[in-house]
């Protein structure tokens, strides 16, 4: 479980996140929604410390991010920033063997060659194996990095708008793919959505944030709502219940 | 294939190295082993300290294109040599032994590098293209504040400054050796004891962070390092504009790897190899008529343009 409490963080003297309290539970996917500014990428980022905290504490399983040792606490939870560098000619195979540094530190055994092997296949990147990232389309370059983090084998995997610049196809074969690895190998999901369709459509936990304040968190099929829509995302957007699919209307 | 590489450019290496101390050996072994064994030696020293510096820096900085020179790290070195002769009096300065010199020099230089550098690098990687404009600016300034203070000094420290201001390969300065050695020895064994970390790093902060490693401690490491491969360099042979991204340019093309345990040793030696193989060249075959810097600076510039232009044009 991630427990956030008390999350208070400013940026340039505006406030982004104004004492946001969560629980995240393990297991399944948590989605992370909210419109434009909400401060939804900023908590993510500050569960995975890629930021300091101003105030309050994160534990991940018990562990405080800002004392654990970057070491142990980078083999419980995995992060894909939002932006990511491609250094270039780096192949799809060394990205994703990347995942493994926490475990090997530079020296690679025959079970990190086996794990980056299953993440590469997981995430359906065998024929581009020896490609470098520079070469590939958007979509399978996210693939990649999602693979990486994925090799890197730990409980938590937290990523921040993967399916920014993916068509529908690729979105939906990554989601696929990130629920098939919740149910099959007990990792935990938590990921930022822009687009509360895909929400609804594959989260277990949807956690909604306003102007840095937390709002409904639940199920899809429970918090989902009209007033909803207009609590959190201010729009009028209607909802179609189809048999026990939630959709928002665009 | 990187054990192949390796090994063939240690041979190349060696047969240079034999070449450069044989070829033309008209004088006694005794006069010959310690004066062109010391040449050499300073020779392999500036080419190993630049080319470690350039994948340093280029790692840190998240790009192929910029390195310490282009971003001004020589031309601070000659400032604050410049401004020491102003501040002390040239006569103080070539008073000094040229250790001290250095030492002094040097470790200026790491501090004012830090404060300078460390907030551009450490905070945010910035895009290439403000990265290149803050390096050329920077660069200016620092040598438009050089020739500033040579105006105002007395002619006879100009002198002083004059000769330490361009690249020399013909007349290093053999008397730092003794110190630039074992510094630059040991700089290189740092990055070489961190080059796990350096592959991690190059991937950017965020993801540095993701898998475990602290990128504000490397970096500020790293940038360390950088500097004082740097002041090594260019207390004994003087700035080099772009010997360093003609010889990694050249360790990336030849080399499909991305990792430093690859990258650093293959950019050593084919460092090692140019400047030896180009100074005995330069020596031997054309008679000393053109400087191996302008060579090197010609074919270096080469490089830099196709590498901007290729990046424009992505």
């Amino acid at each position: 479980m991630i427990t956030a409490s008390n999350i208070t963080h400013q940026h340039n003297g505006k406030p982004v996140l104004k004492d946001v309290s969560v629980q995240i539970p393990g297991g399944g996917i948590t989605a992370l929604v909210g419109p434009n500014g909400a401060g939804k990428s900023t908590l993510l980022s500050l569960i995975a410390r890629l930021q300091p905290l101003q105030s309050g504490q994160v534990l991940v399983n018990g562990l405080d991010v800002q004392t654990t040792p970057a070491r142990n606490m980078a083999r419980t939870l995995a992060i894909l920033p939002q932006t990511t560098e491609v250094t270039p000619r780096l192949t799809v195979a060394e990205l994703v063997g990347f995942g493994r540094y926490p475990h090997h530190r530079g020296r690679p055994g025959p079970q990190d060659v086996a794990k980056v092997d299953e993440a590469i296949e997981t995430f359906d990147l065998t024929d581009f194996r020896d490609r470098p990232l520079d070469s590939l389309s958007g979509g399978q370059r996210q693939r990649a990095f999602v693979a990486m983090v994925f090799a890197q084998d730990t409980e938590y995997v937290l990523l921040d708008e993967p399916l920014n610049n993916l068509d529908i196809a690729a979105s939906r074969s990554l989601m696929q793919t990130l629920q098939g690895l919740t149910r099959d190998h007990g990792r935990t999901v938590v990921i930022v959505l822009h687009d509360i369709n895909y929400a609804c459509a594959y989260a277990d936990t949807m956690i909604t944030l306003t102007d840095g304040r937390l709002g409904p968190c639940g199920t899809p099929g429970d918090i989902v709502s009209d007033a909803m829509m207009q609590q959190v995302f201010r729009t009028d957007a209607r909802i179609l219940r189809v048999g026990d699919r939630v959709l928002v209307e665009a | 294939m990187p054990t192949k590489l390796l090994a063939g450019l240690s041979l190349a290496f060696a047969l240079i190295c034999v070449a450069y101390m044989t070829v033309d050996a008209k004088a006694g072994w005794d006069f010959i082993l310690p004066f062109r064994g010391t040449k050499l030696l300073a020779l392999v020293v500036v080419g190993v300290a630049v080319s470690t510096a350039t994948v340093l820096f280029q790692t840190i900085s998240g790009n192929q294109i910029l390195t310490p020179s282009i971003m001004g790290f020589d031309a601070l070195y000659v400032l604050i040599l410049t401004g020491s002769v102003y501040a002390l009096g040239g006569l103080v300065v070539a008073d000094l032994a040229p250790i001290k010199t250095f030492l002094i020099t040097g470790s200026m230089m790491v501090v004012v590098s830090l404060l300078l550098f460390g907030s551009l690098l450490l905070d945010n990687r910035q895009d290439l293209f403000r990265m290149i404009l803050t390096g050329v600016i920077l660069a200016t300034l620092f040598r438009s504040l050089t020739s500033f203070l040579q105006r105002i000094v007395d002619p006879n420290e100009f002198a002083f400054i004059q000769v330490a201001s361009y690249a020399r390969f013909n007349d290093l300065s053999i008397d730092t050796l003794a110190i630039a050695a074992p510094l630059t020895a040991l700089a290189v064994v740092s990055a070489w004891s961190m080059r796990f970390r350096l592959d991690v790093l190059m991937l950017g902060r965020n993801i540095s962070i993701g898998l475990g490693e602290n990128p504000h401690r490397g970096y500020l490491v790293t940038l360390l390092l950088v500097a004082v491969l740097v002041s090594v360099s260019t207390a004994l042979v003087g700035p080099v504009a772009f010997l360093g991204l003609l010889v990694v340019s050249l360790a990336r093309f030849v080399l499909p790897s991305p990792y430093h345990s690859h990258l650093l040793p293959v950019a050593a030696l084919i460092s090692a190899i140019t400047l030896v193989g180009g100074q005995l060249l330069m020596e031997r075959v054309f008679r000393l008529v053109t400087p191996l810097s302008v060579v090197i600076d010609l074919v270096g510039g080469l490089v830099f343009l196709t590498l901007i232009l290729k990046s424009l044009r992505r």
